[in-house]
């Protein structure tokens, strides 16, 4: 099962932020504009990382935002950030980040086949400085093995 | 025989680090149910589970517990999964 598609505002390409917060607070901002979440859920995303720290960063320079399901989280949905300059989130062997996707979820049990996805795309270990390196959201969406959004799709 | 995936929140993390733990058990041909939890879960979860995988982020939040502890650095690398739960279950 390949990801959902992504939608071009959820996916933000080289931008400049000044650390963590602005990095998580940039996915989840990606994660609002493509209308899967409210302001409270990246929030709520900066929340997990201040209470458990920079687990959230699974790989070398990939954190993985995210929170729980609750009322904020309008659908399914992901969004990812490229960083222009990698930012450090304090985990001992992954950092700098410089990818940032943002995850949101609406129960427990139904992202089960989303993340199994995810899964299967980042376990080829090149993808995350490919992703890191993309110029356009065309790439991007290649690299993840995703389509554009239905709407943006020529008729 | 149990193994727990623990992240902060239970959903996203877990789920990856459940699903590469499955693919490097199967690797090893070792037989192993994995269940993903969260920090709140882990005492009961975690309570007759032979290995728990976590960030070393959430070492100091996992309380006491029979289970050896494997931190994982890279969620994706299955490699380094089953290298890992080699040594622990070996």
């Amino acid at each position: 099962m390949p990801l959902p598609p992504l939608p071009a505002e959820a996916i933000a390409i080289g931008i400049h932020v000044d650390d963590w917060r602005g990095a998580v607070t940039a996915a989840g901002d990606a994660l609002e504009r493509s209308g899967a979440t409210a302001p409270e859920y990246t929030q709520r995303m900066i929340a997990v990382i201040e209470e458990f720290g920079a687990y959230v960063v699974i790989a070398p320079g990939l954190a993985l935002a995210h929170a729980r399901p609750g009322p904020d989280v309008h659908s399914e949905g992901l969004s990812i950030v490229t960083l222009a300059d990698p930012v450090a989130f304090g985990h001992p062997h992954n950092d700098p980040v410089s990818v940032v996707l943002g995850l949101a979820v609406t129960s427990s049990d139904e992202h089960v086949l989303l993340v199994a996805e995810l899964a299967n795309v980042f376990n080829d270990p090149h993808v995350i400085p490919s992703l890191a390196a993309a110029t356009d959201v065309d790439a991007i969406r290649s690299l993840l093995g995703v389509q554009a959004a239905t709407t943006e799709e020529p008729s | 025989m149990k193994i727990v995936a623990l992240c902060g929140v239970g959903v996203g993390t877990s789920a990856i680090l459940k699903i590469n733990a499955e693919r490097a058990l199967a690797r090893l041909d070792i037989e192993a149910e994995v269940t993903a939890t969260d920090i709140a879960g882990v005492s009961t979860v975690g309570a007759d589970a032979q290995v728990i995988l976590t960030s070393s982020e959430l070492v100091g939040s996992i309380g006491k517990t029979n289970a050896d502890i494997v931190v994982i650095d890279n969620y994706f690398d299955v490699d380094e999964l089953a290298a890992k739960l080699e040594t622990a279950l070996g």
